[in-house]
């Protein structure tokens, strides 16, 4: 096996050595339980308190507004299901966008077949939501809208500040899944009129299990895990201690480092789409060319699938991901990439690679190379490859 | 993905891959939509035995390989004994699919199936146990 180049970063990142230093302690020497009254769990206590006001600063909010949670998809779940059944005499009506993660998606589903009417977004052809769509969705019943910061399958970022302002003139909630922006871009929740934010800090070189919900004080909305007085009896469970220092030590570097990172990974990024598409025929972007995250390139290839392409990267040590049914184990390709109109076969032919400051332009080069002769080869294997060269002969 | 040794292998290295010009009988099976579409060509002589089958596959790893293994099952055989070339038996050769690429191997089954069904259209012949393949790309079209 050669070099692994790690080309998956919006499915989960490596914890950077800094943050794993930060965490060690809470295992075996400052253990204690931070709910417990005795000085020896003062530590663990504080430490929770300073990751806090560290995650709480990095996105313009008071640190008694963020909660911490198992992650995006339990923060995901709380914001709905308690938005919904807290504010059910006001309306049963949801907005939110056909291209949001499953963990919002479900989530809709569930809430439809409890009573709740949603309404989900088209978006453009690079994945934006259209505002004048959301402005004559919005009905007197309507409660909640829920739209994603960026999206993880094809990085487009969404229009979050007027979506804000749209919600605030209506009286009507706006909860975003920040996932993958959080650490990536500049948030404030005051200036973008957020009243309810998802992230997770495995995204960002953080711990897996760890995530927060922020939520602006004068929400008033119930619990989802229902237990001990912990987060101010909103979230019940003991503090996973680590994982929070975790998130609050990976929030600091990626708030320091995120000027330069971005700079980084975007002229990678672009370099790498552009030479793709030069180089290899019967391709597109899928996703905002500009407006999307620095790290996000998903090109779709006409007559292959990705799956196959897949095996083949990862023979070359390459790690990247598709939206091919094969890959998300339905018949069904990516919901995403039908929803920017893609057919089927495209969006089953699609790459999606997600880079990190670790990546070079040597490792670029090589997955660039990789990628053209991976594809000529499945090309050369495929019959709807077949019947188009004949056609055009 | 958990793909057995012999999955990889034909995936890897699929045998009889291409087209055969001027072939006995052509399939085409499964639709774009899906994810996988499977063409079989064979080559069948004067006595019904299979000279040569090649193929192309349009989708993931499994149904290359499920594809490949198809194409040396039925090389060699009768007209009659590829029928019995069934997606278990390609499954078995395979030493196995993941549950949810069993439907690969059939789509294997059928594209043999639809190849050998063009076959005997051609020649005005009737394959004793073989019916009209229901899988044709067109059909869904």
């Amino acid at each position: 096996m050669s070099k692994l180049i790690y080309l998956d970063n919006a499915a989960t990142t490596k914890v950077h050595p800094e943050v794993v230093e930060a965490m060690l302690p809470y295992f075996q020497e400052d253990y204690g339980n931070p709910s417990s009254p005795y000085s020896f769990a003062s530590k663990s206590k504080k430490a929770v308190e300073d990751a806090r006001a560290v995650i709480a600063d990095f996105i313009g909010a008071k640190p008694n507004e963020i909660y911490f949670t198992g992650g995006g998809s339990e923060s995901d779940n709380w914001a709905l299901k308690a938005t919904a059944f807290a504010y059910r005499n006001k309306g049963n009506h949801i907005i939110t966008s056909k291209i949001e993660h499953h963990a919002i998606l479900h989530t809709c589903e569930y809430l439809e077949k409890n009573g709740f009417e949603v309404t989900y977004l088209d978006v453009d052809e690079d994945g934006v939501i259209r505002l004048d769509d959301l402005k004559q969705a919005i009905r007197p019943t309507t409660i909640l809208i829920s739209v994603m910061f960026a999206n993880n399958e094809i990085g487009t970022i969404e229009p979050i500040q007027e979506i804000g302002e749209i919600a605030k003139e209506h009286g009507i909630l706006f909860h975003t899944d920040a996932v993958q922006a959080y650490g990536h871009l500049p948030i404030n929740v005051d200036e973008l009129h957020i009243d309810m934010l998802s992230a997770s800090a495995h995204k960002i070189n953080g711990p897996k299990g760890i995530g927060i919900m922020y939520l602006r004080n004068s929400v008033k909305i119930g619990s989802l895990l229902h237990g001990g007085a912990q987060e101010r009896s909103r979230r019940a469970g003991t503090h996973n201690v680590p994982g929070i220092v975790g998130f609050g030590k990976a929030t600091q570097i990626a708030r320091e480092t995120m000027a330069e990172r971005n700079q980084y990974e975007t002229e990678l990024r672009d370099y790498l789409i552009h030479q793709i598409l030069d180089m290899v025929p019967y391709a597109r972007l899928n996703g905002h060319p500009t407006k999307r995250l620095s790290n996000n390139a998903n090109i779709s290839f006409e007559f292959i699938e990705g799956e196959s392409l897949l095996i083949l990267l990862d023979q070359k040590g390459i790690c990247a991901s598709s939206g091919s049914a094969c890959t998300s184990g339905s018949l069904d390709p990516s919901h995403v990439l039908l929803a920017i109109g893609l057919p089927h076969e495209k969006a089953h032919g699609s790459l999606r690679m997600t880079l990190s400051e670790d990546i070079t332009r040597e490792d670029i080069d090589f997955v660039i190379e990789n990628v053209k002769a991976n594809v000529e080869r499945l090309r050369s294997m495929s019959p709807l490859y077949e019947d188009f060269v004949k056609k055009n002969q | 993905m958990e793909y057995s040794e012999k999955v990889m292998d034909h995936f890897n290295n699929p045998r009889n891959v291409g087209e055969i010009e001027d072939a006995s009988g052509v399939g085409t099976v499964g639709n774009a939509k899906c994810g996988d579409i499977m063409r079989m060509y064979l080559d069948i002589d004067d006595n019904q035995v299979i000279r040569d089958c090649k193929f192309k596959t349009f989708g993931c790893g499994a149904a290359v390989a499920t594809s490949s293994m198809a194409t040396e099952l039925v090389i060699g055989k009768t007209v009659q004994e590829a029928l019995e070339v069934t997606n278990v038996a390609v499954m078995e050769a395979l030493d196995g699919l993941p549950p949810v690429k069993v439907h690969c191997s059939l789509l294997a089954e059928e594209a043999i199936h639809a190849a050998l069904w063009d076959y005997a259209e051609k020649n005005g012949i009737k394959i004793e146990g073989l019916d009209k393949p229901k899988a044709d790309i067109h059909d869904e079209e």
